[in-house]
């Protein structure tokens, strides 16, 4: 299995450490011919959803990455991420339009509102959450699955091949949410 | 919780990696940084160049100009205060700026002592020119790093020895054995978990971006091979021909420095670069500012 990483901008590392540790092969995506590679799964890091949104587009890429996932390529999204596959974002653009959620972002405001939490994530238990200038899902949709409440508000959903998460689990060190993905892929 | 809040500061640094953060002084000029792909904006009232042209006390900008880059664009906003000026730092805290930067462009407020940041829950980034530099400022409660360079200039030749600088101690550092770890803390003038942080990983335990002088796609893709994790753009965007162009040239520089092919596309036809300063053409070095 192999996993491609959009490593235009933000922490995308880190979801290469957490691979790493799961011992799970992977490559970065920084331009148009990186998507000739064989990939199984898709992971969009945490950074900023505007930067990664343009560069996709003056790159080249946005459209070949939309097919696909669109055509059920695994994609898990972090925060920026997440933004990146919601099909509406409160007045803001929307990108790839993938995932039948409403989103929020910046929704808790400046990094003054930036958090840590612990919460129960679906089938996993209780893991470590940290919210930076974090969006959260105002509604999900028909076909989604909500995996995590935090203070009362949707962080974590998964519909069909797509994951998402409002926090980052790439930035603490419990790798579950990404073996979570992983999973996924091979069943 | 405390200790919550300072690994949330640094992982905001972690997400701005990869990106380029650039100086605005105007909404207008904001929302063309936001457009051109900056992960963050610096807001102030001169860009370097014109600080070094106007001479004089340079202080933190009016919060009423910071609030209106802050509604302009979605992006974190930074601003700029005096060293060791607590209470411009209160300030800018007191508006809920994403970040800080305790900063040798402005005059410093005081010779002797740096902010303690630990008292602060909003996130600081502060210069250096070599690696104990850089850990003090870590000891006093920075997030986040970044070269001093020589602001203003568009010469990006102290940014680049700044960051050979750090690098070649950071590898000095890892190559010690344990027992001696403790001679170079005192060396360094930093606290000794600090080096055995560094002499364990490699690197600071924070997000080190390049800053001052970087002008141009290739001085971008120049520091992020030398080892930043992102860069910090002043004067050398909305002091050149054409700010939109070259801004965006940057981003991309940055997010794919290692394909020299785009690096000659990007670099094409960008229009006129900042009239460049050289250091032996200045008489004050922001660099020497707070060590």
């Amino acid at each position: 299995m192999k996993i491609g990483i959009l490593a235009l901008q933000g922490a995308f590392l880190e979801h290469e450490h957490m691979l790493q540790r799961l011992e799970t092969d992977y490559f970065e995506i920084r331009q148009k011919k990186d998507l000739e590679q064989q990939m199984d799964g898709f992971i969009i890091p945490g950074g900023e959803s505007t930067v990664m949104g343009k560069l996709l587009k003056e790159l080249d890429m946005f459209e070949i990455l939309r097919d696909r996932i669109l055509s059920g390529l695994p994609v898990f999204g972090t925060c920026a991420g997440l933004i990146l596959l919601a099909k509406e974002v409160e007045d803001n653009p929307t990108y790839f339009g993938s995932m039948n959620i409403r989103v929020k972002r910046n929704a808790y405001g400046r990094q003054l509102g930036s958090f840590y939490t612990q919460q129960d994530f679906a089938g996993i238990g209780v893991i470590p959450m940290s919210f930076i200038r974090a969006p959260y899902i105002a509604e999900a949709y028909e076909g989604v699955q909500i995996l995590a409440w935090a203070d009362g508000k949707i962080v974590a959903a998964r519909q069909g091949n797509q994951l998402v998460t409002a926090f980052h689990p790439e930035v603490n060190e419990d790798v579950r949410v990404h073996q979570y993905f992983l999973d996924m892929i091979s069943r | 919780m405390e200790e919550n809040r300072y690994e949330l500061n640094k992982q905001l640094a972690q997400m701005l990696k990869g990106g380029v953060i650039m100086d605005v002084t105007t909404p207008e000029q904001a929302k063309i940084a936001e457009e051109a792909g900056a992960c963050a904006v610096m807001a102030l009232e001169r860009i370097p160049a014109d600080i070094r042209a106007a001479g004089g006390v340079s202080r933190m900008s009016d919060p009423k100009m910071i609030k209106g880059i802050q509604q302009a664009v979605s992006i974190p906003v930074m601003a700029k205060c005096r060293i060791g000026h607590f209470m411009e730092a209160r300030i800018l805290e007191a508006i809920e700026i994403d970040y800080i930067d305790e900063s040798e462009v402005l005059s410093p407020a005081d010779d002797i002592y740096h902010i303690n940041k630990h008292d602060f829950k909003v996130p600081f980034v502060c210069g250096a020119r070599d690696l104990g530099e850089a850990l003090r400022r870590i000891g006093e409660g920075a997030s986040m790093i970044r070269t001093k360079g020589e602001p203003g200039t568009g010469d990006v030749v102290q940014a680049v020895r700044h960051m050979r600088a750090m690098n070649a101690e950071i590898r000095r550092i890892q190559n010690l054995r344990a027992d001696e770890l403790f001679e170079a803390a005192k060396q360094l003038q930093v606290p000794a978990e600090l080096v055995q942080y560094v002499h364990e990983h490699g690197k600071p335990p924070v997000v080190n971006f390049a800053a001052g002088g970087v002008a141009t796609p290739a001085d971008a893709a120049l520091m992020m091979h030398l080892g930043a994790e992102g860069v910090f753009v002043g004067s050398g965007i909305f002091k050149s021909g054409n700010p939109e162009k070259r801004a965006a040239a940057i981003v991309k520089a940055v997010a794919n420095y290692n394909d020299a092919g785009m690096l000659a596309e990007l670099s094409a036809d960008l229009g006129e670069a900042m009239v460049g300063i050289n250091e032996q053409e200045i008489r004050l070095l922001m660099a020497e500012r707070g060590k």
